[in-house]
């Protein structure tokens, strides 16, 4: 489990994001607004340049009406919610089973000697952070990578070298969790 | 070529919208079963239809709805469990792209059976593009009528929405689905109370896997009986197997259950056998929580039977010859892959997804982990092995949601059918870093057993 972090910089929903947050409840009785958390936290963390920083938890706790620790314990469950600041693209490469028998493990060590980050680092530029995550449902299209909304798969390390090069000339929709 | 009643569709181009789904004959099941059944008659059918849970446990679904406490003035949930997180498993996913409204349909015909108003689908948050997918979808059967306020004129209210997780397999199990369906984390609960009398936010509440509640519309459509003419005895219908692993051509198919394994492996129409011309060394038939099955009790039983794509034939012998059906995430391995690596892999897998509540789960996935590592990189002992049976042993009953389970079955088949190669990984600890323990070095398959 990751430690929770605090980087002084304040955050709040935009005023689109906010007024989304706020109609995810209605989904729900009346009284059950919390079951819009895990949604609002993907927000958030949209918001907040892709992690969640106690700052971000906060501000979520209050437009929710629950206590911060209901946040904290929350975040700190879900591995989809990054705890620490990532950089701007951060590749979720997949390294269970499936994946691993197509390759997967070789992937992400040539990804690794490309950025010249271990796996939970972020590049000096701030562009990259390599993750490695357990099996996203795209086993029989092995390897695979997640990047924001997509899945890339059928993963080579041309493809890769390819994806990387786009991602530094501003070619890359990660997409969003906010309607679209 | 088998029937199809799920993805006969599925080729159809933009099948995923409103309009191209109901041209070819969407939401009949919905006027069906509002206009001319009971809600007490749609379960009726579901239970002739002999439909077993398609989430991995294949409980019948008729017999799990009936369950479904009633007191008054207390609101019923449907809750679709569409986590999908089991390794080797991608059906839902591909369910979902190609035919959103087939699932919609599925929900609100059994949201009628059950009496529930309000219904969610619980999707792994890692799905993203497919809450926007499925969100788009009910938008237009909200605007087309078959959603919201008195459907069809028949005083029946129904309002449907998409919940995401945030990456936690175990939110998978339904009652940690329910809490995390809460906002809270995904912690499995005591049973019982089980979630049939106190479900989401105390209310009695149905769980149903994706592809479980699709395959009520064919049911409602043709009736149960046609339903159960497909199928062997007790595994009646379809089933959406995913495919992966060194196979010719990994996908999703649905299959006539009663399908020879050794057709399913080997015919063009399936999996097309091993990639690259190489042999066959192990299968693990229903995701990564069942049993491996070495090559030899694959495609046969321990009594040398055909064993068939159905829940009995894949569990014939036990644990120990058998396997299990589970969410149909079929893996296959070539003569290339190491079992001690794959199993370490594994076992990875449930140490980080284990909820940690409690201790045989949280440290005997931990402490395995740790022995499989030093296995598998030529530092372990013999005693190792043993150590491993009786961790799992320790682990396997002894928890509060399956997931414990889970993790030490895989440990416990792979040592039993390939004990010869996690003794070579001690006695070679060098050449296992090497290269993999061959084909040609495994021990002549054991007679066979009797069946348990
Ligand atoms: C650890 C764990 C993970 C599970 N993951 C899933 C899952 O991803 N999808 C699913 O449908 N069922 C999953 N199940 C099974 C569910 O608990 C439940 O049995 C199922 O959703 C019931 O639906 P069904 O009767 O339609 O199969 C999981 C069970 C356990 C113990
Ligand atoms: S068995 Fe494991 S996952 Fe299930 S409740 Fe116990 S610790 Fe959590
Ligand atoms: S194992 Fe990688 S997506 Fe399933």
């Amino acid at each position: 489990m990751q430690a929770i972090t605090s980087n002084g910089t304040p955050f709040r929903y935009s005023p689109q994001a906010l007024a989304e947050v706020q109609s995810l409840t209605k989904k729900y009785p009346e009284g059950c607004g919390k079951s819009a958390l895990l949604r609002a936290l993907h927000i958030a963390q949209e918001e907040n340049g892709g992690w969640l920083s106690v700052a971000a938890m906060d501000h979520v706790a209050e437009v929710l009406g629950l206590k911060p620790i209901e946040v904290y314990e929350v975040a700190t469950f879900y591995s989809m919610y990054n705890l620490q600041p990532v950089g701007k693209y951060v590749l979720e490469f997949c390294h269970t089973g499936p994946c691993a028998i197509e390759g997967a493990e070789r992937l992400i060590e040539y990804a690794q000697c490309k950025l010249g980050i271990r796996t939970g680092e972020t590049t000096p530029d701030g562009m990259f952070t390599i993750k490695e995550v357990e099996c996203l449902g795209a086993c029989g299209y092995a390897p695979m990578m997640q990047v924001g909304e997509f899945y890339h798969e059928h993963l080579t390390e041309e493809k890769l070298d390819q994806f990387i090069e786009d991602c530094r000339a501003g070619r890359v929709n990660k997409g969003t969790w906010k309607m679209h | 070529m088998g029937r199809k009643l799920l993805l006969e569709h599925a080729h159809i181009p933009d099948i995923h919208t409103y309009e191209v789904y109901r041209r070819h004959g969407g939401y009949r099941s919905v006027e069906k079963a509002l206009k001319t059944m009971t809600p007490d008659e749609v379960v009726e059918e579901v239970k002739k239809s002999g439909l077993r849970g398609r989430g991995g446990a294949g409980f019948p679904t008729g017999m799990k709805w009936s369950f479904l406490a009633k007191p008054e003035g207390v609101p019923r949930y449907l809750l679709c469990n569409a986590d999908e997180s089991e390794p080797g498993t991608f059906k839902d996913r591909y369910l979902m792209q190609h035919l959103p409204h087939l699932l919609i349909e599925g929900m609100i015909v059994s949201s009628y059976a059950l009496g529930a108003n309000t219904s969610y689908i619980y999707i792994r948050g890692e799905y993203t593009w497919l809450v926007f997918h499925l969100e788009r979808a009910i938008a237009e059967a909200y605007a087309a009528g078959w959603l919201g306020k008195n459907i069809l004129g028949t005083g029946y209210s129904l309002d449907l929405y998409v919940s995401p997780g945030a990456g936690a397999y175990i939110c998978g199990e339904e009652t940690a689905l329910i809490e995390s369906l809460e906002g809270k984390r995904g912690n499995p609960r005591i049973k019982p109370p089980f979630p049939a009398v106190k479900g989401l936010w105390q209310c009695p509440t149905v769980v149903n896997n994706v592809e479980t509640i699709a395959a009520v519309v064919p049911i409602v459509n043709d009736g149960g009986e046609e339903y159960a003419k497909i199928g062997i005895g007790r595994s009646t219908g379809t089933k959406l197997i995913s495919a992966c692993g060194n196979i010719n051509k990994p996908g999703v198919y649905e299959i006539e259950l009663g399908l020879p394994v050794e057709e399913f492996l080997y015919s063009d129409e399936w999996c097309g056998g091993i990639k690259r011309g190489k042999r066959l060394k192990a299968c693990v038939p229903g995701g990564s929580s069942v049993p491996i099955l070495p090559q030899y009790l694959i495609t046969k039983t321990a009594n040398g039977e055909q064993r068939l794509m159905t829940y009995e034939s894949l569990a014939d012998g036990g644990f120990v010859s058998g396997s299990m059906l589970g969410s149909g995430g079929f893996i296959v391995y070539d003569e290339d892959q190491c079992i001690v690596r794959n199993t370490w892999n594994f076992t990875r897998f449930y140490r980080h997804e284990s909820c940690g509540q409690c201790s045989p789960c949280r440290e005997g996935t931990g402490w395995m982990e740790k022995v499989l590592w030093r296995l598998e990189n030529g530092q372990g002992k013999m005693s190792d092995i043993d150590l491993l049976v009786d961790i799992a042993k320790k682990i396997e009953g002894n928890t509060i949601c399956p997931l414990g389970d889970a993790a030490a079955w895989p440990v416990a088949s792979a040592i039993r059918h390939f004990r010869d190669e996690f003794e070579w990984h001690v006695r070679e600890p060098k050449l296992c870093l090497e290269r993999n323990y061959g084909l040609a070095e495994e021990k002549t398959p054991a007679a066979p057993v009797q069946t348990a």
